[in-house]
């Protein structure tokens, strides 16, 4: 069984379901990307994954364990770290801040991992001392990620990391995800920049309609002509 | 020169040192307001009868002191029952957090569903108060009164007029500087602050970051509580505890957390002082300051009052409908209501 294993999930927000037997996994060191047109369940599986949204079937194992029915913040307690889309930083508080309260559930001393933190990202530890609010999207998306990996996740989820920034910005995150996965830490995303993603992808799942419709490694999803066309755009 | 240092006397005696000690009791009373809006996300009516209940438990702790013959000298001996009022405060705030607001917070219930509640506890701690304590009119400030008296001003200066400086007065800003130096010290530096920060900044993050929402809550009541029984045991002392009166705070209060920008805590002190000086700077009879600084024959006939005393509340209610208008977030860029 693979570290992060989803099984057969169902579920939605109480009325129609979104999520029809949709299945994900990802091992440690590994990037599993998540793409698929608007409305596919992309987010909805990664909140599912997070339990932010209640399974009607299905279950999500973690290292062997069955954690489907934990809660958000229990799961952080497991070790895994969240980077939602939007509002994920404390505008009205320092860098540094926002990096302390990634460490809150901590009992240890976090300024090695802040540290390591900074080491990742150079332009945080100069800006340590500014608002989140003041920074610009690309650097705003380093301080969401560097909050989640405060608290030395073994799993990072990531949804649409680079949602609102430049191309270069893109490509900037994207190395740092490297990096990351470099660690052995095992990384699930949702990415609106599907081609791009595919490229450092060790899996690659095309969510349509909440069920999946290939799966596949990165460099097979971006070589697959049906895949090419109907979600890469040729 | 005499004319200018005489005209600065009357000014510090009549509008600058009451202004500051009146500005000091507001913004400890609009920092409880603006600390609930910026976690609990509601504006607390309550918060004006939750100041005259702790000041109503202060007093009577105070004259329980008074008939066992313990005092504090020169200080007045309510600030040994300080601590007794905040206690009562805090137990009855828990209450009415427990019983009332937590079903609702549970529910997710709309913000102005939370403001008709607090309305309701607004008028069950005045019914409350006034059967405890009654509606008059209680003094309880004793000790020293002045620190320094009109005559030995006068002595001491050799000018006509003099400038009381009262001990409440002095007592009042002493307290506050070190009320807000905890609080702030308190927000910005211990965990528990850093985390009622980021619970008001982004509630779903801080939940994402392990933060115990209730502990959160709690906490934020505790300080409100505190803040307004200072604020309210202070106002008493200063000039004295009637419930009517301190249910009328509750538009100055509300204005000067507006002003300075709701859910903003430095707003909350600099709208107190900006509310307070309006207040008394436009209510205040400047003849005699014009008599010193101006010619004789240029001597105003009139009293040079802008406003009569009766209308101070609608000084500040005037404020408060103009910074809604213009600059909603107010001065700090809080929160829009």
């Amino acid at each position: 069984m693979s570290f992060l294993s989803a099984e057969a999930m169902t579920g939605g927000y109480g009325g129609a379901d979104i999520l029809c037997g949709c299945a994900l996994a990802v091992e440690r060191g590994e990037i599993a990307v998540i793409v698929g047109p608007n409305g596919a369940g992309k987010s909805t599986a990664m909140k599912a994954v997070f339990g932010m949204l209640a399974l009607r079937e299905g279950r999500v194992t973690l290292d062997g364990d069955d954690i489907t029915r934990l809660k958000p913040q229990e799961r952080v307690a497991r070790g895994m770290g969240f980077v939602p889309q939007t509002r994920n930083v404390f505008t009205g508080m320092t860098v540094e801040e926002n990096l302390e309260m990634g460490a809150y559930l901590r009992d240890d001393d976090p300024a090695e991992t802040m540290a390591q933190v900074f080491a990742l990202f150079p332009v945080l530890a100069e800006k340590r001392g500014q608002r989140a609010g003041e920074l610009s999207g690309g650097q705003r998306q380093q301080v969401a990620v560097g909050r989640a990996l405060m608290t030395r996740p073994s799993l990072l989820m990531l949804d649409e990391p680079t949602a609102g920034v430049s191309p270069k910005v893109m490509d900037e995150l994207f190395d740092r995800i490297l990096e990351i996965r470099a660690t052995g830490i095992a990384v699930l995303m949702v990415e609106q920049n599907a081609r791009q993603a595919l490229e450092i992808a060790d899996r690659g799942y095309v969510l349509v309609q909440g069920t999946n419709r290939h799966t596949d490694t990165g460099a097979a999803l971006l070589a697959d002509p049906d895949v090419r066309r109907s979600f890469l755009g040729g | 020169m005499a004319d200018i240092l005489n005209a600065l006397a009357v000014f510090g005696n009549f509008v600058a040192v009451p202004g500051i000690a009146y500005g000091s009791q507001l913004a400890l009373g609009a920092l409880g307001i603006t600390l609930i809006y910026a976690v609990l996300r509601f504006a607390n009516f309550a918060h004006g009868d939750t100041m005259a209940f702790g000041t109503m438990a202060a007093i009577l702790g105070t004259w329980g002191l008074q008939a066992a013959g313990i005092g504090l000298g020169p200080l007045p001996t309510a600030l040994l029952a300080l601590p007794l009022g905040i206690a009562a405060t805090a137990g009855l705030v828990l209450l009415t957090d427990r019983y009332i607001y937590r079903y609702h917070r549970a529910r997710r219930s709309t913000p102005v569903t939370f403001v008709i509640l607090s309305i309701g506890v607004m008028f069950v701690l005045n019914g409350l108060v006034r059967f405890v304590i009654g509606p008059d009119d209680q003094r309880f400030a004793d000790g020293e009164r002045f620190i320094i008296r009109a005559r030995d001003f006068e002595a001491l200066t050799g000018l006509e007029e003099g400038l009381t400086i009262r001990t409440t007065q002095l007592l009042t800003l002493v307290v506050a500087v070190a009320v807000v130096a905890a609080l702030f010290w308190f927000l910005r530096r211990t965990r528990t602050g850093k985390a009622m920060r980021a619970f008001s900044d982004n509630e779903d993050l801080a939940l994402l970051s392990g933060v115990d929402p209730d502990r959160v809550v709690r906490v934020t009541w505790l300080i409100a509580a505190a803040l307004a029984t200072v604020a309210g045991v202070l106002y008493g002392l200063d000039k004295s505890f009637k419930p009517f009166t301190y249910f009328q705070l509750l538009l100055p209060m509300f204005a000067a957390a507006i002003v300075g920008g709701i859910g903003h805590p430095v707003g909350a002190i600099a709208g107190g002082f900006v509310i307070a000086f309006s207040e008394l700077g436009l209510t205040y009879a400047y003849k005699r300051v014009a008599g010193y600084l101006l010619p004789e024959p240029w001597a105003p006939e009139g009293l040079m009052q802008l406003l009569g005393t009766d209308y101070k509340f609608a000084i500040s209610f005037i404020i408060l409908v103009v910074v809604l208008l213009v600059r909603p977030t107010g001065l700090f860029r809080g929160q829009v209501i």
